[in-house]
């Protein structure tokens, strides 16, 4: 291929951006995106034109590919932003009020202004903190400045001044008995690996070379381990799935993307327990057979992307990545951190393969299935980070005692995000089958003198359920036989006061802002389901029958997940809750 | 591809469409075998010379156990198999599919179009008057073809004709995204200055008139475009040694377009600029 580039010409300061990536190819697209918005703030032509250049890209495809990201900057613009969340949860608690304050006192929205702009944004994945801002300030390096939970006053401060570089505060976790997966958040240092090891770490990668490949297949296959990503299919019949094909090499592939409104889960154990994630990643790794790992990181995570750098970088040092792990001979794993740009749809399984390789984060079409052609075209094992996390449970206490925990069809622990009008929004780890009352007593309730309205279960493509709902047994059978569905474990409640119109705007505004845009029934369709309930809360004429008809055929016809669910939510607000009638 | 070219043997596949037993060679997709066997499935992303994008979703039929629909375009069919094209739910699909592209674009140059809309009873206007659109003004910056981006439906084959399938020259992607996205040159720069070489291999892939020869998009706008006076004649392209076939469209003794045949074996309907365009000398008076 002859590369036609731009005319236009690098700055210093790019070429220093660009300057680590000689001899990389198309795969490095995404990080050096990264490198030059971080130094810089934008992309300018020069400064993609060098990328081009660098990495064999042409310009075109290079421009179609930084555009599909919401972090990435196209035109000049102020070296630091700030990101205000105006999502689900932070709506709930007063967003927009962060806003109204941001406008009178440093601009409109996407207006610059004395070097910074603000912008409205998706969820930031701090919900059990909402309302949430992040501030990022170009530079060498660049930082990042989180301010959870904000207020008009903190936004502006936070506007108007240098960031002082903090990724937040340690997760938090309210609950203190019977924890697995979170039994060592917040009490064991998650930047070393000693504070690691002496609460058990890698005993069960131990375990697992000991007992061979096949043997760990069995375990976690009759251990009932379902995906936590929000599509509960069967880790061990993924696994072996993949672990069978001829084709070479195998990938393993960690979904940390978490843009999912209202999940955090992912985010806390990432904090909290990142070595966790590192030590079940080479478990996988060393079963399907993969010397090469991902983990695909949302953007907005810096505080995960510090701690999980650190994990990777002192496993490699102790050799527990790299060459014979755990001096088992022939075993190598390495893992790679991907940071996300800014764009939901990339948690998609297919969509993070494109996006790494770096092409458009749009979904492929299945099949074929990743476990057959995922990334490089290569047998692929996608998982999201809490399935993986409890790799090592099962392989310390034995399928057995894993199953022994939760019902028969969904077994082991599971986490679920509460957030918005609940007394203690975090994260809570109970047994699948604990009910819905049960897990909302955990939390506190609803704030004294407030009443339950709704709540919405599995995160903007799950549904909501009613008050009267609450006896609900959190399985995956028992969601599924009440027509909704637990996704990703979102618990987001809405008391008496809540704007259950506004809402579901915003419940679509996030689907048509985020559709890829590929197929025709989700990118026009998100639209005109937004178009139909503005209407319907600017003029109260009754949309519903032309949102069945939309929402069906998106559901119906959509190339992938997104889509087939953007209408979901509305649904359900529609059939249970009474909603726009 | 309606031409069921079976090559090296291949085994057979059994399935049913529409309640009836079809054989078809391993390989083939249930649009190509359909097409093959005078099921007629409309299409608009579908591209005879290029890998399906299958984005427009209107080629959507039912496969049964599956829980969404299936796009024929680009799902092959299985043994066993039981295929419905023209069911409630695949007609309800297509017509909002349809209402939602033509409530948003401009198909008034698509051909097959008004017929489908007609077909399924779609009624692009119950979106309302304020329904967005992709309306915009189209980009004329070379003598040679007119990008009218207010027509474009997303379907993908320019990019892939100019891009990776064909032509390798790169021009073009998809930008943004979502409703947003469009087909766009790096920083959306002028054609002339982009990696185009007027291949002109986008224009005769686009199934919309996004994309046209600057001569069809001016004489459409003076109002003398008229096919029914156009003849077609396929001859052998003079300029080098390839010989590609080129179909000069002539219309009042006039050169009007030039396409070529995608059934051709050596070029399947791709051309350089010279075949494409070079004929003005013909027909200097
Ligand atoms: C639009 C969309 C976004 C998704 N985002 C995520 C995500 O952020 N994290 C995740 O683990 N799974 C996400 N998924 C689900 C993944 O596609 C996939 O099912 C999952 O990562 C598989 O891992 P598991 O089997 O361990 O659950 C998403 C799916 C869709 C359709
Ligand atoms: S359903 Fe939406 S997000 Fe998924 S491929 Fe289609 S346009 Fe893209
Ligand atoms: S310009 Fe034409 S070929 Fe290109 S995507 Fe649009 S409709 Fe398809
Ligand atoms: S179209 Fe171009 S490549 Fe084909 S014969 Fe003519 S000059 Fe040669
Ligand atoms: S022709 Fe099949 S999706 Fe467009």
């Amino acid at each position: 291929m002859d590369l036609k580039l731009l005319d236009a010409v690098a700055s210093r300061e790019e070429e220093e951006a660009v300057a680590g990536f000689a001899g990389g190819g198309r795969d490095q697209l995404l990080p050096a995106l990264h490198a030059v918005n971080d130094r810089v703030g934008w992309l300018s032509q020069g400064a993609l034109n060098l990328i081009c250049e660098t990495l064999h890209v042409p310009p075109a495809d290079a421009y179609g590919v930084a555009s599909f990201y919401s972090l990435f900057a196209l035109e000049e613009r102020p070296e630091r932003v700030v990101h205000v969340c105006t999502d689900l949860a932070c709506r709930v608690k007063g967003a927009e009020t962060v806003c109204e304050v941001l406008t009178e006192h440093v601009g409109a929205a996407g207006k610059a202004r004395g070097g910074v702009t603000w912008l409205r944004g998706p969820c930031l994945g701090v919900c059990e903190r909402a309302p949430a801002a992040l501030t990022f300030q170009a530079g060498d390096p660049a930082t990042t400045e989180l301010v959870a939970p904000a207020t008009g006053a903190s936004a502006v401060l936070a506007a108007q001044r240098e960031p002082s570089p903090s990724d937040g505060s340690p997760p938090l976790i309210h609950q203190k008995d019977g924890l697995r997966l979170l039994r060592r958040v917040g009490v064991v240092d998650p930047s070393t690996l000693d504070g690691y090891r002496a609460t058990g770490g890698y005993a069960a990668l131990r375990n697992a070379l000991r007992m061979g490949e096949a043997a760990v297949l069995r375990e976690v296959t009759d251990a009932g381990l379902l995906g936590r990503g929000g599509a509960a299919f069967p880790t061990g019949r993924k696994w072996a799935a993949t672990a069978a094909q001829p084709a070479g090499p195998h990938y393993l592939v960690c979904n940390a993307d978490e843009s999912e409104p209202g999940t955090f889960k992912d985010r806390v154990l990432l904090e909290g327990d990142p070595f966790a994630l590192v030590e079940a990643m080479t478990i996988a790794a060393f079963t399907i057979g993969a010397r090469q790992g991902y983990v695909y990181l949302r953007g907005e995570y810096p505080r995960a992307l510090r701690l999980l750098r650190n994990a990777v970088a002192v496993c490699r040092e102790r050799g527990l990545l790299g060459t014979d792990i755990m001096g088992h001979p022939g075993f190598s794993f390495d893992i790679e951190i991907r940071r996300g740009a800014g764009a939901y749809i990339c948690g998609e399984e297919t969509a993070i393969f494109n996006s790494i390789e770096g092409f458009r984060g749009e979904p492929r079409t299945k099949p074929p299935f990743p476990v057959e052609k995922g990334l490089f075209g290569k047998p692929t094992v996608v998982n999201n980070v809490e399935t993986l996390v409890n790799v090592p449970l099962i392989l310390t206490g034995g399928a057995a005692a894993y199953r022994a925990i939760g019902t028969e069809a969904s077994a082991g622990p599971k986490l679920f995000c509460l957030s918005g009008n609940v007394e203690r929004p975090g994260v809570y780890e109970v047994p699948f089958g604990t009910t819905l009352r049960e897990l909302l007593a955990l939390a506190g309730g609803v704030p004294e003198g407030r009443s339950l309205r709704a709540i919405l279960l599995g995160g903007a493509a799950g549904g909501f359920v009613r008050p009267d709902e609450l006896d609900l047994p959190l399985t995956m059978e028992d969601a599924r036989a009440a027509k909704t569905t637990l996704g990703s474990g979102v618990v987001l409640v809405l008391d008496d006061l809540a704007d259950l119109g506004g809402f579901l705007l915003r419940i679509a505004e996030f689907f048509r802002d985020e559709s890829c845009g590929q197929c025709v029934p989700c990118r026009i369709g998100t639209v005109r389901q937004e178009e139909a309930i503005h209407r319907y809360l600017a003029a109260g004429s009754d949309e519903r029958a032309l949102l069945r008809e939309v929402g069906g055929v998106m559901r119906d016809s959509s190339i992938c997940g997104l889509g087939q669910t953007a209408w979901n939510a509305i649904e359900s607000a529609i059939d249970r809750l009474g909603a726009l009638g | 591809m309606t031409i069921v070219d079976i090559g090296i043997p291949r085994r057979l596949v059994e399935f049913t469409v529409d309640g009836e037993t079809v054989r078809v060679p391993e390989g083939l997709t249930i649009l190509d075998a359909c097409t093959a066997t005078g099921t007629d499935i409309p299409t608009l992303c579908y591209g005879d010379t290029l890998e399906p994008a299958n984005a427009c979703r209107v080629c959507m039929v039912e496969v049964e156990g599956s829980r969404t629909l299936v796009p024929s375009c680009s799902r092959k069919a299985e043994p066993g198999m039981v295929v419905h094209t023209g069911s409630e739910r695949t007609r309800t699909s297509r017509k909002v599919v349809l209402e939602l592209l033509a409530s948003a674009t401009d198909l008034s140059t698509t051909p097959g179009v008004a017929e489908w809309l007609a077909e399924t009873g779609a009624d692009p206007d119950r979106f309302g008057p304020d329904a967005a659109t992709v309306a915009q003004p189209a980009i004329v910056d070379n003598e040679l073809y007119v990008r009218d981006y207010g027509k474009c439906v997303l379907c993908y084959k320019c990019v892939d004709a100019c891009g990776e399938q064909w032509q390798n020259s790169f021009a073009i992607t998809v930008a943004g995204r979502g409703f947003d996205a469009r087909i766009s040159t790096e920083f959306s720069n002028p054609l002339p200055e982009s990696a185009c070489v007027y291949c002109g291999n986008c224009v005769e892939v686009c199934p919309t008139g996004a994309l046209s020869f600057k001569r069809e998009y001016d004489k459409r706008a003076d109002g003398t475009w008229d096919e029914s006076r156009q003849s077609a004649t396929t001859t052998v392209c003079t300029f080098c040694g390839v010989g590609c076939n080129l179909t000069l469209h002539v219309q009042d003794n006039e050169i009007v377009k030039v396409t070529s045949p995608h059934e051709s074996s050596v070029t399947h309907g791709n051309l350089c600029i010279k075949g494409r365009f070079g004929w003005q000398h013909v027909q200097n008076r």
